[in-house]
């Protein structure tokens, strides 16, 4: 058994409270569900293995970001509710996607002002929690790694940093892995330049972004980046494989699972 | 007239909103403000002193030595004018002084081009920043501290404040009423405008030094 | 009807952010001189702010100071004319940058001032001062270094703490050799800071008027604060025997201790400074029996769409800005293409909600999607503005305006002028498709066996792969993977009736 030493972070974004939940719910994001299902699959694999019932609605589709971003909020609103209907259990509801999450945790109660849900959407953002941070804080995981060594590099997306908090939490999953050498990227905490729409609206200075970006984690060496949000991987990886670059860019669940379970 | 009822009826006719209760903010207190004011002055780039209320003048005339300055200006009427006048009669070596004794309109040439430097007082200083409180007044006009490329001001050890917030209330600034201007001065001029490239005495003066009075010396 | 003037779809007034951002996104130099920059302010700022604890504290002090003054603004601009007048400082007031022009012109050419030194003033800018007065016969000189080289150079700020970010020393060098008599190329920076000082000075000593900026103005004691750390400041407000000041409504605060917070946050998020050199406060004319200071002290307090802004309470608070441009310095897109690109007085994030609250969507309508909303902004901003959401909400009004109950007209100027029927209607069938889960599977999947055939020349993935390879459809999607899982799809409680 590797050193699998506890997670030595400070100020979780979310506390251990003691008690593990038995059951969770399982919000899969719709670029997931579509481009990235293995991710997804991986972050609810991850959960079963520590302990977890997972359950997977299948009336979800989309947190509402994609309109509430270009200004249409009655449309964001109306999909919102669909996932406010199809998770109506009081269960925490875990996302492989800190973008997603901060969506639906940090805007949904502002997008229901107003609206007689309010309090029902108040209620599920309180359940939301992004993946790495609810394996860390609130199930305590605990990782044997099992590959070989390997060099890689993390990129945060915006929104779980600044909008659900999750900076350290990721980076301790992959510290706990004996093999795995984490190696910062300069400005990793900058925009990869993805921002949905932006990436087609505004072509150019989203290609500027992302070839910085890319140009940094090459810098690192790093033959792997990891992150936590399939849009921002979608972003820097398309822009990999455009160019060329053979850095591969993965979701950091489904490295875990590759690592820790690989049958 | 009409713009002034315009904008305000306006503003009033706006929907109105609660204004928050300021939250608690409690500025930073030093054990040694001294030692603080000393540490952040100098990273401002002024020179400090130390110096005795009854031998600053010949402190400053050795200071000033071998730097050639055609010209001090000075603010007569005022306690330290008047020491250095006084000590400037009994032969200590200063510069020649020139009083800042009429309107700015009648001295602006001397002022703009010819006078090196200018010597103020202080209102007290604050730590937290190395910071120099000045409220001119008629005596002790405003360009003397801005003009000449070379402003030494005269601080007691005694009249530092940990922070502006704290020298606003123990002084009452609000109460008292305030100054024709009212100056904090941290440092010489200095621009960063040039590829962030720090730069001294763009408009105002080049050099910066405090004379601190110490007590019972 | 809502709009007032909106444009209909896909017209637009003048190249968009989009279309003028390549110019400089091209430009390696520019490129280099911004990401410098940039990366120098930020590490500046941070340290500063080394204590997470009392940067929260502080800031959170500085916000409730600007939203309480917001929620008394006719009241503290009341108390701070009758004070200021009390104190001797005519205050005027202007709807528009026009009237403000005219005041200024008129406090001058009554005076019989023929030449005017400015202190550094973005709303002059706004104002397009300089050029309303040179069309009358006044000659306006900028003091501010940096101000005064793009007036060499017959350019705009393109940041509104640091003018000239934009420009290196080579550039600056050749255009004080090319402008300033007998001056010789240099690269060393005292002596093109001298060359300036030694022009300048000159033009102090002979300037009829001094024009300048507020960055809070005291309504308690009648008191402007001005900061800055040349000296030109002070110089433009001092040594001339008339100091004009121009600022918007929105710089007032109530009491004078409500400027010690917001000078802290201000300095240290500007310019990564504690203080600046110089902090100087007017409270007045020169008194008879003093020896300096100019006779007589006006204040042009501008609206200019400010108390439109106002009308909407969470609009309004992006006039809590303190112009500190911390936001810019975060900004990856403005780092990338300066702050020319915005076409815009304020560029960066502050810009983009500030811009086309003031000058409406027609003409800025395009500004608010020129953000990834990243937040990084939000996240450095001394006053909490909560920009990204702000973005967000301008991106509504431009496509789907709310109007003001009184007026009946939208809330932001030309709202609606963004709107697209072909837009609507996609967020009409997406709407249509996200919450009707069994149509949803059956596009999902009709895309995981066919989305990959979608040519490369279709609307959103020909720009995607400009840069980009184009994303690819899985056969199966997590619905169907979690399903052969044996993930289940309910939780029993579900079924329990409550």
């Amino acid at each position: 058994m590797t050193a699998a030493m506890p997670s030595t972070f400070t100020a979780p974004a979310t506390p251990a409270t003691g008690a593990k939940p038995d059951t969770v719910y399982f919000f899969g994001t719709c670029l997931v569900d579509m481009l990235y299902p293995e991710a997804g699959l991986a972050g609810m694999d991850l959960l079963r293995h520590a302990g977890v019932r997972v359950i997977f609605p299948e009336g979800q589709s989309c947190c509402g970001q994609p309109a509430r971003n270009s200004g249409y909020l009655e449309e964001a609103r109306e999909v919102a509710r669909a996932q406010l209907d199809a998770f109506p259990g009081d269960i925490p509801i875990v996302v492989p996607s800190g973008s997603c999450a901060g969506m639906m945790k940090t805007h949904y109660p502002h997008l229901f002002e107003g609206d007689p849900d309010q309090p029902r959407a108040i209620a599920f953002a309180a359940r939301v929690h992004e993946l790495t941070a609810f394996l860390v804080n609130v199930l305590g995981v605990k990782l044997e790694d099992k590959g070989a060594p390997v060099t890689v590099t993390w990129h945060p997306s915006c929104h779980s940093l600044r909008e659900m908090g999750v900076v350290e939490e990721p980076k301790a999953l992959l510290r706990q892995l004996a093999n795995v050498t984490l190696v910062e990227n300069k400005r990793e905490r900058e925009c990869c330049g993805f921002g949905g729409t932006f990436a087609v609206r505004q072509t150019a200075v989203s290609t500027a972004m992302v070839s910085d970006k890319l140009a940094s984690v090459r810098e690192t060496g790093a033959g792997t980046l990891l992150s936590g949000d399939c849009g921002c991987l979608m972003n820097i990886g398309g822009h990999a494989e455009k160019v060329g670059d053979g850095t591969r860019c993965r979701h950091i669940a489904e490295f875990l699972m590759e690592r820790c379970h690989a049958q | 007239m009409n713009a002034r009822a315009n904008i305000l009826g306006r503003l009033k006719a706006a929907p109105g909103r609660p204004g928050p209760d300021l939250p608690p903010w409690t500025p930073p207190s030093y054990a040694d403000k001294l030692a603080r004011f000393r540490q952040m002055a100098e990273a401002n780039h002024a020179e400090i002193h130390d110096v005795t209320a009854s031998n600053w003048p010949e402190r400053l005339a050795s200071i000033l030595n071998n730097r050639g300055l055609r010209s001090l200006m000075i603010a007569p009427g005022t306690p330290r004018g008047d020491a250095l006048l006084q000590a400037a009669a009994q032969g200590v070596p200063l510069p020649p002084l020139v009083p800042y004794d009429r309107a700015v309109e009648a001295l602006k040439d001397a002022l703009v081009h010819q006078v090196d430097a200018g010597l103020t007082g202080t209102r007290g200083a604050i730590a937290e920043t190395g910071t120099l409180i000045l409220w001119p007044t008629a005596q002790e006009p405003r360009l003397l501290s801005l003009l000449p490329p070379l402003h030494i001001a005269v601080l007691e050890e005694d009249a530092l404040h940990d922070t502006l917030a704290a020298a606003v209330r123990d002084q009452g600034w609000a109460a008292a009423g305030m100054p024709t201007n009212a100056l904090l001065i941290s440092g010489p001029s200095k621009t960063s405008d040039i590829e962030q490239t720090l730069a001294y005495g763009v408009h105002g003066p080049k050099e910066l030094i405090i004379l601190l009075v110490k007590k019972g010396e | 009807m809502l709009s007032e003037k909106g444009a209909p779809d896909g017209e637009h007034h003048g190249p968009r952010f989009a279309e003028r951002a390549p110019d400089a996104l091209n430009n390696p130099q520019l490129r280099r001189n911004f990401r410098r920059a940039m990366d120098g302010l930020m590490a500046k700022r941070a340290a500063q702010f080394p204590d997470p604890a009392y940067w929260a504290e502080l800031r959170a002090r500085g916000a409730a100071v600007k939203a309480r003054a917001l929620a008394k603004l006719p009241e503290l601009l009341e108390r701070l004319e009758a004070n200021l007048t009390a104190n001797g400082v005519q205050v005027h007031w202007a709807e528009t940058t026009e009237e403000a022009n005219a005041i200024v012109l008129g406090i001058l050419q009554q005076a019989g001032a023929r030449t005017v030194i400015k202190g550094k003033s973005m709303v002059s800018e706004e104002m397009h001062l300089n050029a309303h007065l040179e069309r009358h016969g006044i000659e306006a000189v900028e003091s501010d270094l940096g101000e005064y080289i793009i007036q060499l150079a017959g350019e705009t700020p393109s940041h509104i703490v640091m003018p000239c970010i934009h420009k290196n020393k080579a550039e600056i060098s050749d255009l004080f050799a090319e402008k300033i008599p007998d001056q010789p190329h240099t690269d060393d920076v005292d002596e093109l800071t001298a060359a300036a000082r030694r022009v300048l000075r000159e033009r102090f000593a002979n300037a009829d008027a001094g024009i300048s900026g507020v960055n809070f103005a005291v309504a308690e004691t009648g008191t402007l604060v001005l900061i800055e750390n040349e000296g030109n400041g002070r110089l433009s407000t001092t040594l001339p025997p008339l100091h004009i000041a121009v600022t918007g409504i929105e710089k007032v605060v109530e009491f004078l201790d409500d400027v010690p917070p917001l000078l802290a946050l201000l300095t240290r998020s500007a310019t990564g400074q504690p203080i600046t050199t110089y902090v100087n406060m007017i409270s007045g004319p020169r008194k008879t029996w003093e020896k300096d200071g100019p006779t007589a002290v006006h204040l042009v307090l501008l609206d200019a769409g400010r108390s439109r802004v106002y009308q909407d309470v969470e609009l309004a608070d992006t006039l809590r800005c303190i112009r500190c441009a911390a936001c810019m310095n975060h900004c990856p897109v403005y780092t990338r293409v300066g702050g020319h690109t915005y076409n815009a007085i304020y560029p960066g994030p502050i810009g983009k909600i500030l811009t086309p609250q003031l000058q409406g969507l027609d003409a800025a309508g395009d500004q608010p999607h020129a953000s990834t909303l990243c937040n990084a902004c939000a996240e450095v901003c001394p006053v909490k503005i909560p920009i990204p959401d702000l973005l967000v909400r301008l991106r509504r009004e431009a496509v789907r305006p709310t109007e003001t109950p009184a007026t009946h007209l939208p809330v932001v100027k030309d709202g609606g002028a963004e709107r697209s029927w072909k837009e609507s209607l996609v967020w009409a069938g997406w709407r249509l498709v996200y919450t009707r889960p069994l149509l949803y599977r059956m596009v999902t999947r009709a895309l995981a066996w066919g989305g990959n055939w979608v040519p490369a020349s279709a609307p959103l993935m020909r720009d995607w792969t400009k840069a980009r390879a184009r994303p690819r459809f899985k056969p199966r999607t997590l619905h169907d993977l979690a399903r052969e899982r044996g993930y289940p799809n309910r939780l029993e409680l579900d079924e329990v009736p409550k």
